[in-house]
């Protein structure tokens, strides 16, 4: 079998004072797929990246096909076999197929002798499950296509144990699913080892076979996923039981009040000035949210941007309660329209200004901030900061740290801190938990949940299918920068909305 | 144990190291550029020193300098706190000059009050227009502000060269075209005998404090730290970018053309080429020495008004040509770049002396407060 065997031994290591990984012990089986599984800050990259010499281990064995190595380059981790797919692509976009798998290859003469390349990968290609176009450009390649292209690399580099890092969070579900059983099967065929960190339940069940579950960078158990349950798993994460469902009454939506926000024939351009969103007509009433499911890329960006005042519309309008909304300060400010977009550190906050500062963003050119017309009250900031930070439990409570020295999931919480206030009306939300862990992702489709029922209206656009499934009353699908498909949450289809997110609208309606 | 002052002091202190710093390796590279020449390098570091502020005329030698440098200065300071790097204060400073100076041939003779204050009106607005259009290119042609206020500065001077030799020159200035000579009453004297500096300097420390007062206390510097934070959130936010960002320039720009006008009303008399003699450029110096502080550049403009006065001293005393100040100088700008990059640090060593040095006793003094109340 050419599937490798690991083993890692006491795995720690130490950042500073901050244990991020202590004694971890777990054991690849040769010719199977095991999940890692934790949540933010658990140690799953910590302890892969020592896997693979990026960042070594302070202490503990590796030990492959039950001999010890040491791995302290990424160079060591080559000559085991093993490799790595990382989140993001690390194909060059303006190379072929061929040339992306070529260059991989560490060992390249001056002069590159591409006709025997050129066979070499032929004869490679012949013996793989799955084929690409070698003479293809990488920028044609869809997303799951590319994900492909990085699996064929790490099978091209002969390596024996691939990881794979959060492998489906760029893939449509039909993609994700392709990959994943691309890798079980080559795996129940004795070709390579698998080990993958993900964040879902369900490609732990439907594709591995052994799991292990990280916290706060310990082990907290190990085992084959026949013997688990998705409960079992989550309290193992969190330490607790947590099914992720909101809690309290969802009440209905009221037809009748008039639309919160309206959207009409809006057309908008990408950086490139090509058109990304195409008559994107749409309504949002007061105590709805209407979710908007689509891959990246389809123009959920352009659009957010477009509404939020981030970027030019070329055509259309856009009116909140009735007036058209151009998103100035004093509109928002009136008519109570609040956004939390995706990457909230640039998008929604200034890195270098303290977390008391960024809470006042949206508040200080207003009373009590602003004294005597002019000033801004530092004291008023710090104070109002003090309460937000204790209520959203933002960590570490500083409010005079710069709020680029926190983590993700509390910028989060501090931004939406800011923007949940108890006078939204109209909130415009995009991505809003994505690579964050399971107690922030809770929370904050909590305070969603309640701003709605409140009677705010809400846009929220999301990758994450589940996500819109659990929040939205009614779904859109954008394709291509077109609202392509709607439906009413309760009646949605994963299947059917997939189809439409992959372009596949015609095919799954005849 | 470590005194918790000392901590507070540090944090304070941090944003000035990489200013230090360079001033250090500065020092050291210049020391280093003297011996290569054989001169007696040793004697530049005490000489440097007695030409700025050795006696009391150098120092009135070193504040006349420093005064039109504060103001040029915050023509750069100004618009990066938008998140503009404005270069072009020259021009700024020229036309505004030649507005002061032609402001008394255009008005009905006046008062010298309300003549001065007309031709310091005449010499911002030149001065903020200049700046203000590179503003308004960037924000609305997508001209980078760097290269657009360079060019908008050489096509500056050309105006002001063509006027004040062509349509503008005074017949009676013969070698040297100017425009017509101020009225005595409307130029600006000393603040007193037995202080030999014009009212510049007073003008440049009240425009420095109120700037301080603008960025760091007013609403409108709240929302200027969020623009030049980053281009996306203040969008988000609804704040009004494009006007928040032309202010500054205005400002800026009108900072600098105040700076013309005291040139030409305190020093020259009239506008002339001597005006383009280079502080709009050793502006440019001052606000990144000064990492854009307001308050920071009225030590920073002393400090190179210094080294400037110095510099006959130095030429005399050790036979170096007259272009070695510019040597020093640009060494200096090279070093503030090479050590900016210590920022992200200072940044990082901040947090850590908050946590250790002042946080952690102040904690201390809580428990014991809740412990005695309980």
């Amino acid at each position: 079998m050419r599937a490798l065997k690991l083993e890692t031994i006491g795995a720690s290591k130490t950042f500073g004072t901050f244990r991020a990984l202590d004694k971890v012990s777990l054991t690849v089986r040769a010719g199977t797929v095991h999940a890692l599984l934790g949540e933010n800050g658990a140690g799953k990259s910590t302890l892969v990246k020592g896997l693979v010499g990026y960042s070594p281990l302070d202490e503990g064995n590796i030990l492959v096909d039950d001999r010890e190595y040491a791995v302290r380059l990424p160079r060591d981790a080559h000559g085991l076999g093993i490799g790595m797919v990382y989140q993001h692509f690390t194909v060059a976009p303006g190379l072929t197929v061929a040339e992306n798998l070529v260059l991989a290859r560490g060992d390249l003469p001056a002069r590159i002798h591409w006709k025997a390349e050129r066979e070499r990968l032929s004869a490679f290609m012949d013996g793989m499950p799955f084929k690409l176009d070698p003479d293809r450009p990488v920028a044609a390649l869809a997303a799951g296509e590319k994900q492909k292209l990085e699996i064929l690399k790490q099978l091209y580099l002969d390596r024996r144990l691939i990881i794979l890092d959060e492998p489906t969070s760029v893939l449509t579900p039909q993609e994700a699913d392709e990959v994943l059983g691309l890798m079980r099967d080559l795996a129940h065929d004795g070709q390579v080892s698998v080990l993958m960190i993900t964040h879902k339940f369900r490609e732990v069940t439907a594709f591995a076979d052994d799991v292990t579950v990280l916290r706060k960078g310990a082990l907290v158990g190990s085992c084959k996923v026949a013997d688990t349950s998705p409960e079992a798993l989550a309290e193992w994460m969190m330490g607790r039981s947590d099914d992720r469902t909101v809690a309290g009454e969802r009440p209905p939506v009221d037809p009748d009040r008039g639309p919160a926000l309206e959207v009409a024939g809006l057309e908008v351009n990408n950086d490139k000035g090509v058109r990304a969103v195409h008559g994107a007509s749409f309504v949002v009433r007061p105590g709805e949210i209407l979710g908007v499911a689509g891959i990246s890329g389809n123009g959920q960006r352009e659009l957010t941007e477009a509404l939020l005042g981030q970027r030019k519309r070329e055509a259309g309008a856009v009116r909140v309660h009735g007036e058209p909304y151009h998103a100035s300060r004093r509109e928002m400010l009136d008519r109570g329209v609040h956004s939390l977009p995706e990457e909230p550190l640039r998008n929604a906050s200034v890195a270098s200004m303290s977390v008391a500062e960024n809470l006042a963003l949206r508040s200080f050119d207003q009373a009590p901030i602003r004294r005597q017309g002019w000033r801004v009250s530092r004291r008023v900031i710090r104070e109002q900061a003090r309460g937000l930070i204790e209520r959203f439990q933002v960590t570490p409570p500083d409010p005079d740290r710069p709020i680029g020295t926190l983590s993700g999931g509390n910028v989060q919480r501090a931004v939406l801190a800011r923007e949940l206030t108890e006078e939204v009306r109209v909130l415009i939300v995009s991505n809003p938990v994505f690579g964050l862990d399971f107690a922030s992702v809770a929370m904050i489709h909590q305070r969603l949940m309640d701003a709605r029922n409140r009677g705010a209206a809400v846009l929220l656009l999301s990758e994450d299918l589940d996500e819109l499934l659990e929040l939205a009353d009614r779904i859109l699908v954008i394709h291509d920068g077109e609202l392509v498909f709607e439906a009413p949450a309760g009646r949605a289809d994963r299947a059917e909305l997939g189809a439409h997110m992959a372009g596949g609208g015609e095919r799954a309606a005849s | 144990m470590l005194k918790p002052w000392l901590g507070r002091a540090g944090v304070l202190l941090l944003p000035a190291l990489p200013t230090l710093c360079a001033l250090v390796t500065t020092a050291v590279l210049f020391i280093a550029f003297l011996l290569i020449q054989g001169r007696p390098a040793w004697q530049a570091g005490p000489l440097v020193f007695e030409g700025a502020f050795g006696s009391l005329f150098a120092w009135e030698n070193t504040l006349m300098r420093a005064a039109p440098l504060m103001l040029t200065a915050l023509c750069v300071a100004l618009p990066a706190r938008a998140g503009l790097i404005i270069i072009g204060g020259e021009g700024a400073l020229v036309l505004g000059g030649l507005a002061a100076a032609v402001t008394p041939l255009w008005l009905p003779a006046l008062p010298a009050w309300p003549m001065l204050i007309a031709m310091g009106v005449a010499s911002m607005l030149a001065g903020g227009l200049w700046i203000g259009l590179s503003g308004w290119l960037r924000q609305k042609r997508g001209v980078n502000e760097t290269i657009g206020s360079l060019l908008l500065s050489y096509i500056g001077l050309a105006i002001f060269r063509h006027l004040v030799e062509g349509p503008l020159r005074d017949p009676n200035s013969l070698n040297k075209p100017s425009t017509p000579p101020l009225d005595s009453s409307y130029q600006i004297g000393v603040i007193s005998d037995s202080f030999y500096v014009h009212w510049g300097l007073v003008a440049g420390i009240v425009a420095c404090v109120l700037a301080w007062v603008l960025v760091r206390y007013s609403v409108i510097g709240f929302a200027l730290r969020v623009v030049g934070g980053n281009p996306r959130t203040p969008r988000m936010l609804g704040l009004p970018v494009d006007r928040l960002v032309l202010l500054t320039c205005v400002l800026g720009g009108g900072a600098a053309g105040l700076a013309g006008m005291f040139e030409v009303s305190a020093v020259q008399g009239s506008a002339n080429t001597a005006l383009i003699s280079g502080y709009g450029t050793a502006g440019i110096l001052v606000a990144f020495a000064a990492r854009h502080n307001p308050l920071a550049i009225i030590a920073c403009a002393i400090l190179l008004g210094g080294l400037e006065a110095s510099g006959g001293l130095l030429q005399r005393r050790l036979g170096l040509p007259d272009a070695t100040t510019l040597i020093l100088q640009g060494m200096l700008f090279i070093n503030l770049l090479a050590w900016e990059t210590l920022t992200r640090r200072t940044g990082d060593w901040r947090l850590w002396l908050r946590g250790h040095w002042i946080a952690a006793p102040r904690a201390g003094l809580e428990e014991k407060g809740e412990t005695s109340h309980g």
